[in-house]
């Protein structure tokens, strides 16, 4: 594949390494002067030395083939916006990947339809919710995208749903279970079927109806 | 009518003041608090310190009912992202958008953004000064 990487930081010369050494073609852009001239010894021509949200640069990198991929991880999100927009918009890449620096500006990679993003900080919240399970709700993925996710509850003693079948439960809209987990166990979740507690259940349902969920389900 | 201007350089400032001058309602918002200097003395206006992207401030500047945001920091990037915040999240009717870079104001054109690119300006009046000139001493 041919993967243009813009920012040259840990996670960008990490990633042009790794998919080097896997035997991809990869150009890696990188503006500051000094960090460029350590790349360059290590990446030679496979490093560009420019503003990867000016256009003359990606073009010098060959964004008009288009790679196969472009993946933007500089340190800025606006730029990381900008070069996902003009990839996608204006030079037709069909798949983008951004970084997204302050979790806060996640608003603006959703409202623009870069749907590909990782955040360190988002990440390493997930996995301390992860590790702290008093909220009776685990997520375990996001599709952003389709707008759902995958969150794995505990049945809890008080909960409405206890000893009833699957069939009767009232669910929030939308959701759905996907699987009963019982003395690690998992088996489809049949209507026929009777909760009880302690059964741990995945479920798909649209981001913030989780507290819903959790009334049905958990209700501590 | 309401404006907000979100970035309070020298054509921040003299927009805000002048659109002020016109009766107009207007909140300012810069990084530096003081960019407050640059609107003078009697701005009776409203001033934010604070970052453009800041989406909760934008919100306190009151954007939700602004007729008009002008972007105008000195980043091409941010105003980019803040100008389409304005449009596409809050629907404000007019959002108009100053990008120094003549080829990113091309393209954010045909994705229905209204540009301001000063240095196409200044080329177009550069290049019609020295023609005007030649002209002048070819005749």
């Amino acid at each position: 594949m041919y993967i243009l990487i813009a920012g040259g930081g840990k996670v960008g010369s990490n990633l042009t390494r790794t998919l080097l050494r896997d035997g991809h073609e990869v150009t890696l852009i990188e503006q500051r002067g000094t960090r460029y001239d350590q790349l360059e010894l290590e990446f030679e021509h496979q490093v560009l030395k420019g503003d990867a949200t000016e256009m003359s640069v990606l073009e010098s990198a060959g964004i008009r083939r288009p790679p196969d991929l472009v993946v933007a991880v500089t340190g800025d999100d606006e730029d990381n916006v900008v070069i996902c927009q003009l990839a996608r918009e204006k030079y037709g890449v069909e798949t983008v990947i951004a970084r997204v620096n302050d979790p806060r500006n996640q608003i603006y990679f959703d409202l623009l339809g870069i749907t590909r993003t990782v955040s360190a900080t988002s990440s390493i919240m997930a996995l301390i919710e992860h590790e702290v399970p008093q909220h009776g709700l685990i997520h375990l993925l996001e599709l952003r995208k389709e707008n759902l996710e995958i969150v794995e509850v505990t049945v809890g003693e008080q909960a409405a749903c206890t000893g009833k079948l699957i069939g009767q439960v009232v669910l929030p809209e939308g959701a759905r279970l996907i699987s009963v987990v019982r003395d690690g166990k998992p088996s489809l979740p049949e209507d026929s079927m009777r909760l009880v507690a302690g059964d741990s259940v995945l479920a798909i349902l649209e981001p913030g109806k989780e507290d819903e969920l959790r009334r049905v389900l958990v209700r501590e | 009518m309401k404006a907000i201007v979100v970035g309070c350089g020298r054509v921040g400032a003299a927009l805000a003041t002048e659109l002020k001058a016109g009766g107009w309602d207007v909140a300012v918002i810069d990084e530096r608090e003081e960019a407050l200097g640059r609107l003078g003395e009697n701005w009776m206006g409203e001033f934010y310190v604070g970052h453009g992207m800041d989406v909760p401030l934008l919100k306190s500047a009151g954007i939700e009912e602004a007729d008009a945001v002008v972007v105008t920091t000195d980043g091409d990037n941010t105003n980019i992202l803040i100008a389409q915040v304005a449009q596409r999240k809050f629907n404000v009717s007019s959002v108009v958008v100053r990008l120094l870079d003549p080829r990113r104001a091309e393209f954010y054109r045909t994705l229905g953004l209204n540009v301001v690119c000063p240095t196409s300006s200044a080329i177009a009046g550069l290049k019609a000064a020295v023609l005007g000139d030649a002209a002048n001493e070819a005749a």
